[in-house]
């Protein structure tokens, strides 16, 4: 019965994948709409990456610097640990759970919104295809911004990094920079930007979908948009031990 | 002209539609009129394709929509407008915007003649004054008057209004249904308004089909709801009791002109 229902919702999904990477209508519009999506889901969500991105930068410099450094561990532990972290999995998987949340709800109740309210009927009524319309650019543009959200976030985790060696006084800002070029593979910037990329395609495409399918009233809105977070949440946990495994 | 050949339409074991068949002519506000859900808003979906029918025909001028591809029903989903009860305008696009839309989607205009037709449908709802507000900063009749404007940028053949009166006092409905009834006129249209305002029926309805239950129970014109003897339509016209007053009056008059 779970199988079952999994696999008819899984079927819906890639029915309504298929609808939404079709042709456009019209290219100026879907331009139009592409550049909007990157603004108000990509860019609008800037000051919330760099804000989280730095506090746990400094955590995490702290909490190693705190509970790892010992004498009998090199100077630069705490910087390269911070870097790592930062790198492999705070940027890339944590971000995208903290975006899922914030960029899924956005997108889930904006459709389902528009379907509530008829207005994805009047588009469909027009002749559009209201699924390229409206899930197109949606997906297209958080795949554009979100490598660029994952090198601002790691840039604002070491900067946090570097207040507590300058004003907490935690360790010393020499032992960090050593920490944070000790041993630095320029693949994991890739690996985490490669891994924000599938993020981004879950978090747009499966929001979309409970947005989409809404039917009823606003009560059933509230519940799509807290099932598509919880699903891409899910989904990207998922993801992440499989492409963790395959890029490492 | 719009036919309906023994359209039938199910949801589940639940007929919702049955057997339905008539004729809506082109230039003429045909009304579809019932109680709530008695299955005329499944109709119009059915006739406007957001429902597939179970079974029957759908012909637009001897085209058979049912049978339709899907891109063909695109194609003749353009020359299609439709009015929906919410009005159902893009709030994220301002009134003007909203007008241009379809322009902007389908039409080979210059943004110019975009600009210029858009204005054009405004100033024939009468609300150019108001193109830069966004719909959540106008009245409800003025959002009813913008999704006009807006079903009508591309020149529709046919126009659809899902209960176009809903949610708006007696004077402002007067105003859509004369808009609605103009418009219909002056571009030669094939209207078809599914409603159960009473001021409507009375006031614009020139071809008037009765649903009952998912049946046509009646059809005819306006005037001959009066003299009409089927008790269904008469119990859902006449249901209030100034409604009832009215009638006799109105026969006891025509008896009196008669004798």
């Amino acid at each position: 019965m779970l199988i079952d229902k999994g696999l008819t919702l899984f079927g819906r999904y890639i029915i309504l994948m298929g609808r939404a990477f079709s042709r456009p209508e019209r290219i100026r519009m879907f331009a139009k709409q592409y550049v909007k999506e990157m603004s108000s889901l990509g860019v609008n969500s800037i000051g919330i990456v760099l804000l989280i991105s730095f506090f746990i930068g400094a955590v995490i410099c702290i909490q190693m610097k705190l509970n790892i450094q010992s004498p009998w561990m090199p100077r630069w532990v705490s910087g390269y640990t911070t870097r790592e972290i930062m790198l492999l999995e705070f940027s890339s998987s944590i971000m995208c759970l903290i975006l899922a949340g914030k960029v899924g709800s956005n997108i889930a109740s904006e459709l389902g919104t528009m379907r509530v309210t008829q207005q994805i009927d009047a588009l469909e009524i027009m002749g559009v295809n209201s699924a390229g319309y409206l899930i197109m650019p949606k997906i297209l543009g958080l795949v554009t911004l979100m490598p660029f959200l994952v090198i601002f976030s790691s840039a604002t985790g070491i900067l946090g990094a570097y207040g507590t060696a300058y004003i907490g006084n935690i360790l010393s800002p020499e032992d960090l920079t050593l920490g944070l070029q000790h041993n630095f593979t320029p693949w994991f910037v890739w690996m985490s930007i490669i891994k924000s990329l599938f993020f981004a395609f879950i978090i747009s495409s499966v929001s979309s979908f409970y947005g989409y399918t809404v039917e009823g009233g606003s009560v059933e809105v509230g519940k799509a948009s807290t099932n598509a977070v919880v699903c891409s949440s899910v989904l990207i946990l998922f993801s992440d031990v499989f492409l963790t495994k395959l890029l490492s | 002209m719009i036919e309906i050949n023994h359209l039938y339409k199910s949801f589940g074991d639940k007929e919702v539609l049955k057997d339905i068949s008539a004729t809506f002519e082109n230039g003429k506000t045909n009304l579809i009129i019932g109680q709530s859900g008695s299955g005329k808003t499944v109709l119009v979906k059915n006739l406007v394709g957001l429902l597939d029918p179970t079974s029957g025909e759908v012909l637009y001028d001897g085209r058979n929509f049912v049978l339709m591809d899907k891109n063909e029903k695109v194609a003749m989903r353009r020359e299609m407008g439709m009015i929906f009860q919410s009005a159902a305008l893009f709030d994220s696009l301002n009134v003007l915007e909203n007008v241009m839309f379809p322009l902007d989607m389908f039409s080979s205009m210059n943004y110019r003649e975009r600009m210029k037709r858009a204005q054009e449908c405004l100033a024939r709802v009468n609300l150019i004054d108001a193109e830069k507000k966004f719909p959540d900063e106008i009245s409800g009749g003025m959002q009813k008057r913008v999704a006009i404007a807006r079903a009508i940028a591309l020149n529709p053949k046919y126009l659809f209004c899902d209960e176009p009166n809903s949610g708006l006092d007696p004077k402002t409905s007067l105003v859509i249904d004369e808009l609605l009834h103009g418009i219909t006129h002056e571009f030669n249209i094939t209207t078809i308004i599914n409603t159960h305002d009473m001021n409507s029926v009375m006031g614009i309805g020139e071809k008037i089909i009765y649903i009952y239950e998912g049946k046509k129970e009646w059809e005819g014109k306006s005037s001959d709801i009066m003299m009409s003897t089927n008790e269904k339509l008469t119990d859902f016209v006449f249901a209030s009791d100034l409604l009832k007053k009215m009638k006799q009056n109105e026969m006891e008059k025509m008896r009196r002109n008669n004798s």
